[in-house]
């Protein structure tokens, strides 16, 4: 195991480079002159505008640009965005908020999610069953961007239940972009359960459980629904990873000071060293989670073995 | 192994014995009754009302970007008088009006046709890439293998909305053709170069399933080539996981394509897309909420569409997943 986790570790890290060197060489080729937008209207001197691109290294080629970020990265310092805040401070800022966010269409995705696959697995082709099936295939296809706006209008605007931008009110401001959030993977959950657990109750050692004599209740709570966790639990796991990096679209609608919306602000307005820090966070969060899971499988199943 | 499989092992085997000399069959062995996975997965389909539905929905969507005018009930969708400007659904406009007095049913129907066209060429480009290089791969094993695999998980960890977006926000200033278009090519492209990853992954561990199976190795023994076991051997294997994927992932590019265009990076003005009247509803949601539902419902059904065609497919082609 810890073999394969070393291992698993030291193949992050060309995964981790060459999406940042990805991004910051997409980046580098982003539109006009940031250095003449910072003056606006006012023009800036020649000789001023020659003193910024060499602090910020514009007139060197590429490679240099991304030697000295990383050498930058591996200091702790992010490099500055234009204005001169360092992007450290820009991501503790908005960090926070997407963290709670994640949080949130977590608990909705794990709650929600499981109740209703697991409800829906136990009686295969009943009415609930039926009706899991029709919504999730629902929600998984309403666009989150539609989705959002719909919220908006019926909670927010209609019945006037919840806020529909900011988060001027703690916690329960994040409830509703929260529950957009997690609507795929929440849809997803409920089937994942649905179906492994109606397989597994199909397995032998179900039979010989219920051969015993044990109560229904026993036989799925203990015996069945143990083993059919197993691939929920990982893809739960895996997911926050992917909501860290997937809030974009929720927290722009939302109007909520993330780091999706920060990220896209940031590449309106061409501030590289913002996007760049911003993305290979996200990177290194899905990358993280991901193997956090691959890990917690051999866990939860001791018939995977690693090494 | 598929029948098709046993046929061209078959066929395979025939040539092989005919230049060797050996005993030419009278009959041809390779014209038998075709594959009964696709015939089986055809009889599951018929019975499945999610496959029906997602079929007439997609169906819609077709005739509505080949042929526009007919649903649009003879409007034409640049014709504006603002003074309809964000008139309410009627009798003679179902739809009613957008802000510039232009008929919505027309707007909305034919912002169709770049849903489409964005749709199939992203999908038609990631099925290369993820075929050649899957394949590639998975057949070749060692070192490529770990290289392109790494390749994969570099662009894996990228969402793809965002890697479309840095894509698209630059494109327009670089000079590689297509991509600094801002038209429908640059959208599906920057879509389907943040999106094969998954496709790759299917054939790359299709192919290693069956790349040591005796049949590979008897087609290799008979002098076939790599290409050939390749191409007739190993990739049939693919075709059903990659047109389950294929199917959904159309209605992913199409949501994801509306995401961009709202967003301001994907289509511009004067093109006709769902995302750019979303985004120009949104405005008025509060005096004039059918700007914004309506697009949004036709982009949905279309969404939904490839959604329910491909979990019918997947349910017919793998009795093992079947829900």
């Amino acid at each position: 195991m810890g073999r394969y986790v070393a291992r698993r570790l030291l193949l992050t890290i060309p995964v981790l480079l060459g999406a940042s060197f990805l991004i910051f060489a997409m980046v580098y080729a982003l539109p006009g002159d940031p250095i003449r937008a910072l003056g606006g209207d006012r023009p800036i001197s020649p000789a001023v505008v020659a003193e910024l691109r060499e602090r910020f290294h514009l007139n060197d080629p590429l490679y240099v640009q991304y030697w000295e970020y990383l050498k930058g990265l591996f200091s702790g310092d992010l490099g500055t965005d234009f204005r001169g805040r360092p992007v450290l401070d820009t991501i503790e800022r908005t960090l926070p908020v997407t963290i709670k966010l994640a949080l949130v269409a977590i608990v909705f995705e794990a709650v929600i999610g499981l109740v209703a696959g697991v409800l829906a697995g136990i009686r295969r082709n009943s009415f609930f069953d039926n009706l899991v099936l029709v919504s999730t295939t629902l929600v998984v296809s309403i666009p989150i961007l539609v989705l959002a706006f719909f919220a908006q209008l019926l909670f927010g605007l209609k019945l006037g239940w919840f806020p529909i931008a900011g988060t001027n009110e703690g916690l329960y401001s994040y409830l509703l972009p929260g529950l957009v959030l997690a609507s795929g993977s929440l849809a997803y959950v409920a089937r994942l359960t649905r179906t492994s657990l109606a397989e597994n109750l199909r397995a032998d050692y179900v039979r010989t459980a219920r051969a015993k004599g044990l109560p229904n209740r026993t036989v799925i709570v203990r015996h069945t629904l143990r083993n059919s966790l197993i691939p929920v639990v990982t893809y739960i796991g895996a997911d926050i990873g992917t909501l860290l990096g997937g809030a974009i679209v929720t927290e722009t609608v939302f109007n909520l000071p993330g780091i999706g919306r920060e990220v896209f602000n940031s590449i309106r307005s061409q501030e590289g060293a913002v996007v760049v820090g911003i993305v290979t966070l996200m990177v290194f969060f899905f990358i993280f989670f991901n193997l956090v899971v691959d890990v917690l499988y051999a866990v939860l199943d001791p018939r995977i073995r690693y090494d | 192994m598929t029948d098709q499989q046993q046929l061209d092992l078959r066929k395979d085997a025939v040539e092989a014995g005919t230049t060797t000399g050996l005993a030419s069959p009278s009959v041809d062995v390779t014209k038998e009754r075709q594959n009964s996975l696709w015939s089986d997965a055809w009889g599951d389909l018929r019975r499945n009302p999610f496959f029906w539905i997602g079929a007439v929905l997609g169906l819609a969507f077709l005739l509505m970007a080949l042929v526009p005018q007919v649903f649009a009930r003879g409007a034409d969708p640049r014709s504006c008088d603002l003074g309809n400007s964000r008139a309410l659904p009627s009798a003679q406009h179902w739809f009613g009006f957008d802000t510039q007095g232009c008929d919505y049913l027309a707007n909305v129907v034919y912002g169709a046709r770049n849903s489409l066209i964005i749709g199939v060429i992203a999908v038609l480009v990631i099925l290369l890439l993820g075929v050649v290089v899957g394949a590639l791969a998975g057949y070749y094993g060692g070192l490529t293998d770990g290289i392109l695999a790494r390749i994969a998980d570099i662009f894996y960890a990228l969402p793809l909305i965002l890697g479309a977006l840095v894509l698209l926000r630059v494109g327009p200033s670089t000079d590689i053709p297509v991509i600094n278009s801002r038209g429908p090519g640059a959208v599906a492209i920057a879509l389907a170069l943040f999106g094969w990853m998954t496709a790759m992954r299917l054939v790359r561990s299709q192919v290693i399933a069956v790349k040591g199976s005796d049949y590979v190795a008897a087609a290799r023994a008979m002098g076939a080539s790599s290409r050939r076991i390749l191409v007739r051997h190993i990739l049939p294997n693919a075709v059903a996981p990659v047109l389950v994927y294929a199917t959904i992932t159309i209605g992913v590019i199409i949501a994801a394509e509306a995401t961009l265009t709202y967003l301001g990076v994907g289509l511009q003005r004067p093109a006709i897309s769902w995302g750019l009247q979303i985004e120009a509803g949104q405005d008025s949601i509060r005096t004039a909420p059918h700007l914004v539902l309506f697009p949004s419902l036709i982009l949905t059904m279309t969404v939904m569409a490839f959604v329910m065609m491909g979990d019918a497919l997947r349910d017919a082609l793998d009795p093992r997943q079947r829900a």
